[in-house]
């Protein structure tokens, strides 16, 4: 079996919800809205349980396109690598009156 | 307008029901996620960076008074209070849930409106001139045609599946204000010597990742044989276009690679098996669709409007806006007034829903109920007396929607980019809003004069940036957004793809760039010149050179 | 796999032999590349498995003796099998059209509408979309802008001939 890439660790689990659309992470106990909330992976195995969990969530036609985001953690906070996922956990850039970035004062 | 009649109506209705049934599978499992993709792109749903998007159609970019309404009644019921309108003169919708999607396709249909068709490997929105129907220049009206081809393409059992999506374009004029040259087919109205309309077609233009100029594949096709040609033309490329990689898959890289010629024949040979199948085309429906557009019943009006004039003369603003935001109209005493949704430091493109509100009741009083949306995503009020300008002038001030830069530096196109767009590698709209505010000043615009800048945020080119006289490409480069910079393209008749002046520069360096672009047209210009002009004239060279000190301080 | 036409689910009177000697008084399918060799093996009746990517031409020849046709379907977004489909008609093909591959329901009144009598499709799709998504699919849209590919009664009505009689 061919070796699964993975981005590098910590990671979280992004998706979006079948019904709403939005951006979603995986918590502790099912989804959240907002990525400080959002269960961490710092290892290979916490890393598989999380994909795990999006695979048989979309299985289940709760969410959509899950996959693992690699994040470093700022004052105990996720925060995505990369710009384009940084976006996903706030909103468009020049409206901060819309999206998680004004829903959670981020 | 078109007047929808009950057939009409009846299959959009049918239409939103069938996509109700296809939610209903997907979220109980019967469909998966790559079988509903596709259907709901043909229905205008995007899966985006933050939630899903609606694109509604807007056919050849006319909408009526009750229509705009209703937009603005969805941009505020059913999403976040405005709508972005694109390129391809259709609406798009930011936030909208998918379970709440049949709802609103059911608004669209009580006022003749869809999502059909705004998205997926299928025959997307027609286009056409935004002065259509008011142009002084145009042969005819071409949004029958328009409407003609839209109605053929709509739910086509056999070109649902293409290998990638197919544009066309209309346009009735000698000059072309509708990119005929960038679409998968651009139909010209055109005159023969015997004084007989009917059309000019083009094949194989288009933006995007490889970008080609159309290729003209019929000078002059009778206007009866106008669909039995476009299905010659799909059947062929449905056929023969290739599947083996989505970036090759449009019409384009087919004529591209068997050449114009071995394509020609091609189509031309499957288009006589069409007429010996079917051998007498009429043109009865295209007749029938003609008849039910409304003619505006114009008044006979003196050439100038002493009115217009005396509040010019009192107001420098509007006297700034009717220089800038007026296009001749067809009709003595009328013109066809452009709404910049161009303000400056705003989205290009976003109205909110007060705004759309206002525009519809204008276009309600002033313009026999009529708005277009062009490409370069303004908004029109095509049929206009020149008395009532100050009027509208001053409402749209109010609504901040007067801003006198048609066809101006601040005149940005722009795509959503990555503020939005799951596609998308870079971010656009901040750098709108950075350029359209480094240009502010009017007396700074009118120097510069008519000069286009585009920006896409990926190789998609949605906003057009090969064929801008300053195209601007976000792009990722080394985990940062990038943004590279083109000059010397041109959308109209002496069509161009513009030329790469160099890396790629951080957004913060691109006005400057873009400064000392503009400082070697200013300084080489003769009298009169354009940008364009003046590029035409100099070449890439001194404007490379002035960049690469730019490039070179960044680097 | 699932074998159905606007009527419903039915038997494949069609078999699959493991030599042409098997063939004579057998309504046999083979693959369209042999096609001769099954022709000239005297099945009962002869039908072919085809690739979507030949040229209509190409079964010229053979039109009058293949009691059905089935184009294959690599996947449900390659929509090649239409028109390879209309043409077949246009050529003047009177035997049976079978869509073969992973379509979907929505597609089904598509097919019909391109000259198709019947779908195939894979056990693992007709799991999740049972015979009744496939019949309700085909009366969602009962009108279309187009003419000429309504075949038969059952189709949707044109568009074009209710307002020319009108």
């Amino acid at each position: 079996m061919a070796v699964v890439k993975r981005p590098p660790f910590p990671v979280i689990l992004v998706a979006n919800d079948l019904v709403e659309g939005e951006v979603i992470f995986a918590a502790e106990h099912g989804w959240t809205r907002d990525v400080r909330a959002a269960r961490v992976a710092n290892d290979a195995e916490a890393a598989q349980a999380l994909e795990q969990f999006g695979a048989a969530q979309a299985r289940a036609c709760k969410v959509v396109d899950a996959y693992l985001v690699d994040v470093e953690i700022e004052a105990g906070v996720p925060v995505p690598r990369h710009y384009r996922e940084r976006l996903r956990t706030l909103g468009p850039s020049h409206r901060l009156d819309l999206g998680k970035q004004a829903d959670f004062h981020l | 307008m078109y007047a929808y009649d009950e057939l009409d109506r009846q299959i959009v209705r049918e239409r939103v029901a069938q996509f109700a049934s296809q939610v209903e599978r997907r979220l109980d499992g019967s469909l998966t996620e790559e079988e509903f993709r596709p259907l709901r792109l043909k229905n205008g749903v995007y899966l985006q960076l933050h939630a899903y998007m609606l694109r509604v159609a807007i056919p050849y970019g006319g909408l009526s008074s009750r229509q705009l309404r209703q937009l603005a009644l969805i941009a505020e019921k059913y999403d976040r209070g405005y709508g972005h309108f694109t390129t391809r003169t259709n609406i798009q919708f930011n936030w909208p849930k998918l379970r709440e999607i049949p709802a609103i396709l059911g608004l669209l249909a009580d006022v003749d409106m869809h999502a059909i068709q705004t998205s997926g490997n299928c025959i997307r929105n027609t286009t056409t001139d935004c002065f259509a129907g008011a142009a002084f220049d145009e042969i005819e009206d071409p949004r029958p045609t328009a409407e003609w081809i839209r109605q053929w393409s709509t739910l086509h059992p056999e070109f649902d599946w293409l290998g990638r999506k197919f544009k066309i374009a209309v346009t009735a004029t000698q000059q072309d204000r509708a990119v005929l040259r960038g679409h998968d087919v651009g139909v010209r109205i055109v005159r023969n010597a015997a004084g007989e309309t009917g059309y000019r077609l083009y094949v194989g233009g288009g933006l995007g990742r490889t970008p080609m100029e159309g290729k003209l594949v019929r000078d002059f096709l009778p206007r009866a044989e106008l669909l039995g040609y476009l299905e010659a033309i799909l059947r062929v490329y449905n056929l023969e276009g290739r599947r083996d990689n989505k970036f090759k898959a449009r019409i384009k890289i087919l004529v591209h690679e068997i050449g114009l010629e071995a394509f020609r024949a091609q189509v031309e040979a499957e288009y006589s098996k069409v007429v010996a199948a079917a051998p007498a085309p009429d043109l009865r429906e295209f007749e029938r669709i003609t008849a039910s557009f409304d003619a505006p019943d114009f008044a006979d009006l003196p050439e100038v409007s002493r009115k217009l004039e005396q509040a010019q003369a009192a107001d420098p603003d509007l006297a700034q806006f009717v220089a800038r935001n007026l296009f001749r109209h067809k009709k003595k005493g009328y013109v066809a007034l452009t709404i910049s949704l161009k303000s400056i430091g705003g989205a290009p493109g976003d109205a909110t829903a007060e705004q759309m509100r206002a525009v519809a009741d204008l276009a309600e009083q002033f313009s026999f109920d009529q708005v277009r949306v062009s490409y370069k995503q303004n908004l029109v009020l095509p049929h206009v007396r020149r008395d009532d300008v100050p009027e509208i002038f001053a409402v749209l001030k109010a609504q901040g929607l007067a801003t006198p830069n048609v066809d101006l530096i601040t005149d940005i196109i722009c795509c959503p980019g990555l503020d939005y767009c799951a596609l998308a590698t870079a971010r656009s709209i901040p750098l709108a809003q950075t350029l359209s505010r480094h240009f502010a000043d009017p007396d700074k615009q009118k120097e510069i004069g008519e000069l286009s800048i585009k920006i896409s945020g990926c190789i998609n080119a949605c906003a057009h940036h090969h064929i801008a006289n300053i195209g601007i490409l976000g792009l990722e480069k080394s985990g940062g957004e990038s943004y590279q910079i083109t000059i010397g393209g041109d959308p109209g008749d002496q069509y161009a793809l513009g030329e790469l002046l160099g890396p790629g520069l951080p957004a913060s360096a691109v006005p400057e760039a873009i400064d000392r672009v503009i400082g070697v047209y200013l300084d080489a210009r003769r009298q009169g010149e354009t940008f364009i002009e003046t590029y035409r004239r100099l070449g890439v060279t001194p404007f490379k050179a002035a960049f690469k000190e730019i490039a070179d301080a960044v680097a | 796999m699932l074998l159905l036409d606007r009527n419903g689910a039915k038997p494949d009177p069609f078999i699959a032999v493991e030599t042409l000697d098997d063939a004579p008084g057998k309504n046999v399918i083979d693959a369209f590349a042999s096609v001769d060799a099954l022709l000239a093996a005297g099945p009962a009746q002869a039908a072919v498995l085809a690739p979507n990517d030949l040229d209509a031409e190409d079964f010229a020849p053979y039109l009058d003796r293949l009691a059905l046709i089935a184009i294959r379907f690599p996947s449900a977004t390659d929509g090649r099998g239409f028109s390879l489909a209309r043409q077949l008609r246009r050529l003047g093909y009177k035997g049976v059209l079978r869509a073969s591959g992973p379509l979907f329901p929505d597609q089904f009144p598509q097919a019909l509408a391109c000259g198709f009598d019947e779908v195939e499709i894979p056990d693992a799709n007709a799991a999740r979309q049972p015979v009744a998504q496939w019949l309700a699919a085909l009366n969602r849209v009962t009108l279309s802008y187009q003419r000429d590919y309504a075949r038969g009664a059952t189709g949707p009505a044109s568009i074009l001939d209710r307002r020319a009689r009108s």
